[in-house]
């Protein structure tokens, strides 16, 4: 063994030792948490794995992350190189050269276009970051350009040099064919060289690349960039379900509820934090912290991470850690404020490409915070007590929920009769505004001769907002109490044109056994209207139309083109849009019961919103298919003084006024 | 020293209605509710317990139902719950409940001192706001209606000084202990019960009293000790309102017709 085979052989043994025992120590702190099953369905999961990680699904979704994916790409290619490298150090005389000529060759041309695709990649990336960057890149806790950014840049492109000059060398040597096109330029730069001092090069520069190397290994698991470690299992362990529908909890004496210390999140909750690679996409697009929120789900999922790396090692040995989890902002402490700041929108969950769940991070401190401490912003009191003792957020007695179809003459659900279930809602049976959008909607079923009936006073709150609130207690009381209802009463589909009450009922309520037909009137009406049982006749003077996303209909429930073929069908056009729309919508600012909370920091969410309609050429009427939309859209016109210049409206009154 | 409070379990009168023809209230399916004010007496109570370590009583008498009211004042972290229930205390006026309730708080205090008794100002059913002072007369406590603030409490010469809450003026008095004092909503902010207690509140004890506990003679407490009788109940009558003017074509011309009218009836001040 020669004394570089002997040295080499000792450094590379240190290193992956070391490389595994970091690797060994953060799955010993996601360990920490509970059991949690992702284990299900490994074909699906396979699937996802391959879409989101391979296929870089949602990386691209952005036009820099084509320079991402090229990277990675370059990565899982030179996998192979870099594996030859060390083996060859390793073994001299081990090396891909065994192979049958022209796949060797190939893989030598491969390798050499590849490494020059990385170091552009990393030059573009660097450029980027030092020269535009856009603005989600930093924040409060970091800069775009961040030593640890850059220093991870550098060693990327060290490590592409180093190969190039030794492969240069090697050809200048005439030691290796001339299958490597950029190599080979180099080899031409320093070919005049003397032969003593090329080998010299071939020797710095293989001992620089295998240093880089492992040091590039080592400091994977100690910086963000341990995602190229996790990015590709947690694509796999993604949640199969929806991530807005949170987990039930059982209510027995000795439980806990919540998270208020790390070990309480699941296994992959802390999996999740460590994959984390700081991309800001989820930054960038949550409304609460575009309006000067303390909330930024980015850091939430930081200072998780923080939190584990300075508790876990205590808390694995069933000590208590001593950083908070949640308390007086810090590095691994998380402020009240910044989780009641969070609106449920999804836009985190959705935009993040390693498929990171932030927002149920936050519903799981939120429900440690009210059913453990009672510790909540203090509108919320009424809210609660309303839901419990008359079961809905208002407090309005039961019996006027029918109030608005007194001119409809009875309409109660009757079994074996009534094919739909119109689930009006709390908003549609008690919001002077939303009353209207109900009698839309019983109008348009009316035409289309549904056979429909509603609950009256025996309907409850489908308790969406107690649920995003962390009030879990009362949630699954209401549950349990409406499912029993639905099953009594025989409902087998339900229609409601509020999103909460469809992505609770459809969703939520299936940890509760009711697994039926549930529809939101947007999916319903352009069902009718394709169909052919509803045929609007009639052009409404709306004007310019744009349409508003709901986060309930959309983000959480893929619906998106049902209330835009609604409008279609009535206006003949399809209707305007936001420059934020489907996936990329902005949130009115009323969900995760944020409805019921006032806005103490920052700008309005809804003024953020409407302003946003108003950008470009002025919208006559702005189109919602949410009663909280509607609201908010409607509040922040008044604000903005703007209610006569643009009017709200759900596309059940547009369908409704199109077929009168 | 113990703090107690008395509590009432009303039905939730926002959806009380009263039947036309019988005038009756209309109670099935009504649920109930702690009378708000007495709310704001328990979480008083509370407060004193948790800054000074008092121990707290929840009171109520009333059917057997209404366990489960006082089940919710043990969630909220009363030490102990007691319900004063028996066939005879049925119907009782303010007289005759005053009458039970001072009896169970002089049972009370032969075992540990009563310091003070919080009521609310009144109920929502009721709305006498005489059962409170009524305790304070039979016992012969300090009487401290409509307090809005706990400005101290000296313990070494056992005096409470409050605020109370009247028409367009506050009042700052001091008493001797023991105490009786009825709270205004502006008190506090009542608390929300926390899960594990909720859970933990399932299991809690709470004590009935009945007549063979407090030994009062039926002919004074109930129906039978009873000077008030409630002869009838109705909604009052409304005059049959009307539309004036066209609100939507001419809102100024509209308003105006309804200042002029207003002031015609000499409901607005020129």
């Amino acid at each position: 063994m020669s004394i570089h085979q002997a040295v080499f052989t000792a450094i590379f043994a240190v290193s992956v030792l070391s490389f595994m025992f970091s690797c060994y120590r953060r799955l010993q702190l996601v360990a920490i948490g509970v059991p949690e099953n992702r284990f299900d369905n490994p074909f699906g999961r396979l699937l996802g794995m391959f879409n989101y990680a391979f296929a870089q699904k949602r990386v691209l979704s952005r036009p820099y992350g084509f320079n991402h994916f090229m990277l990675f790409w370059a990565f899982m290619l030179l996998l192979v190189a870099n594996g030859e490298f060390l083996l060859e150090g390793l073994i001299p005389g081990v090396n891909l050269a065994l192979l049958p000529q022209p796949l060797y060759h190939a893989l030598q041309l491969l390798f050499d276009l590849v490494s020059v695709a990385a170091l552009v990649s990393v030059l573009v990336a660097l450029a980027r970051r030092l020269l535009f960057p856009p603005e989600y890149l930093g924040n409060d806790y970091t800069r775009p350009a961040s030593g640890e950014a850059l220093l991870i840049l550098a060693m990327i492109a060290t490590l592409m040099g180093a190969f190039f000059l030794l492969n240069g060398a090697h050809i200048a040597l005439g030691q290796s064919g001339s299958w490597r096109p950029v190599s080979a330029a180099i080899a031409a730069i320093i070919d005049g060289l003397p032969a003593a001092v090329l080998e010299g090069v071939a020797v710095a520069a293989w001992w620089l690349h295998a240093l880089v190397l492992l040091l590039f290994m080592n400091f994977l698991p100690r910086s963000k960039h341990m995602h190229i470690l996790t990015a590709i299992p947690n694509c796999y362990f993604k949640n199969l379900a929806k991530p807005n529908v949170q987990s039930r909890e059982t209510f027995e004496k000795g439980e806990r509820y919540g998270v208020s210390s790390v070990e309480q999140y699941s296994w992959k909750d802390l999996f999740d934090s460590l994959t984390c690679t700081e991309c800001g996409r989820c930054q960038d697009l949550c409304p609460a912290h575009n309006t000067g929120k303390p909330l930024n789900p980015r850091r939430i999922v930081h200072d998780i991470k923080v939190n584990l790396l300075k508790n876990g090692p205590a808390l694995k040995d069933g000590r208590t850690g001593l950083t908070s989890l949640i308390g007086e902002p810090a590095e691994g402490t998380i402020g009240e404020d910044a989780l009641w700041s969070c609106t449920t929108c999804g836009s985190c969950t959705s935009v993040c490409p390693v498929l990171i769940e932030q927002m149920p991070k936050i519903v799981k401190m939120r429900r440690h915070l009210v059913q453990e401490k009672s510790q909540f912003p203090e509108e919320l009191l009424n809210l609660f007590e309303n839901m419990e003792q008359r079961g809905n957020p208002w407090g309005i007695a039961p019996s006027e929920r029918t109030k608005w179809s007194s001119q409809l003459g009875e309409r109660g659900f009757k079994p074996g009769e009534s094919e739909y279930l119109f689930f009006v809602g709390c908003a549609g049976a008690f919001d002077s505004r939303n009353k209207h959008v109900t009698v839309a909607l019983a109008t348009i079923l009316d035409a289309a001769g549904v056979s429909w009936g509603m609950l009256g006073k025996e309907e409850q709150c489908c308790g969406d907002s107690v649920r995003r609130l962390g009030n879990e207690y009362v949630f699954d009381k209401m549950a349990r109490e409406n499912v029993a209802l639905f099953k009594e009463k025989g409902v087998s589909k339900i229609v409601t044109h509020c999103p909460h009450c469809f992505s609770t009922l459809k969703n939520d309520y299936r940890q509760y056994g009711l697994e039926i037909e549930v529809l939101h009137h947007s999916q319903m009406i352009a069902q009718l209207v394709e169909s052919g049982r509803l045929k609007p006749a009639r052009l409404p003077k709306l004007g310019n139309v744009i349409f508003h996303d709901s986060c309930y209909l959309g983000r959480h429930n893929d619906t998106y083109q049902a209330p835009r073929a609604v409008l279609k069908s009535v206006l003949g056009k399809a209707p305007g849009e936001f420059g934020r729309n489907r996936e990329n919508g902005f949130c009115c600012g009323a969900g995760g019961g944020r409805m019921w909370m006032e806005e103490h920091s920052g700008t309005r969410i809804n003024l953020e919103r409407v302003k946003e309609a108003m950008n470009g050429k002025l919208p006559d009427t702005l189109c919602v298919s949410c009663p909280y939309c509607m609201t908010m859209m409607e509040d922040g016109l008044k604000d903005l003084g703007a209610a006569d210049v643009i009017r709200v409206r759900d596309i059940a009154e547009v369908m409704a006024e199109g077929i009168s | 020293m113990l703090v107690i409070s008395c509590i009432k379990q009303v039905p939730d009168t926002t959806q009380v209605k009263i039947d036309p023809v019988t005038n009756t209230l209309i109670r099935d399916g009504i649920p109930f509710i702690i009378n708000p004010y007495d709310s704001h007496a328990l979480e008083e109570s509370l407060r004193l317990k948790d800054r000074y370590n008092m121990r707290t009583v929840a009171l109520s008498m009333g059917p057997p139902n209404t366990v489960a009211t006082l089940r919710k004042a043990c969630a909220l972290g009363v030490d102990e719950a007691i319900l004063l229930s028996d066939r005879c205390f049925g119907g009782a006026d303010t007289l005759a409940t005053s009458k039970v309730l001072s009896a169970a708080i002089e049972r009370l205090d032969r075992q540990e001192q009563v310091g003070i008794v919080f009521c609310g100002k009144q109920t929502i059913d009721g709305d006498t706001a005489q059962v409170g002072p009524g305790i304070a007369s039979r016992l012969g406590f300090s009487q401290l209606t409509l307090v809005d603030r706990i400005e101290s409490i000296d313990f070494l010469h056992k005096t409470i000084r409050v605020r109370r809450k009247l028409e367009g003026r506050h009042e700052i008095v001091e008493a001797p202990l023991p105490v009786m004092i009825t709270v205004v909503r502006e008190l506090n902010r009542p608390r929300y019960p926390t899960v594990p207690m909720r859970i933990e509140s399932q299991e809690t004890e709470i004590k009935v009293w009945d007549n063979s506990v407090l030994e009062l003679d039926v002919e004074t407490v109930g129906l039978k000790g009873s000077p008030t009788w409630v002869s009838k109940i109705f909604s009052p009558e409304r005059d049959q309102g009307e539309i004036i003017g066209d609100g939507i074509a001419d809102p100024v011309g509209t308003a105006n017709l309804l200042i002029d009218r207003l002031l015609g009836k000499d409901l607005l001040a020129v």
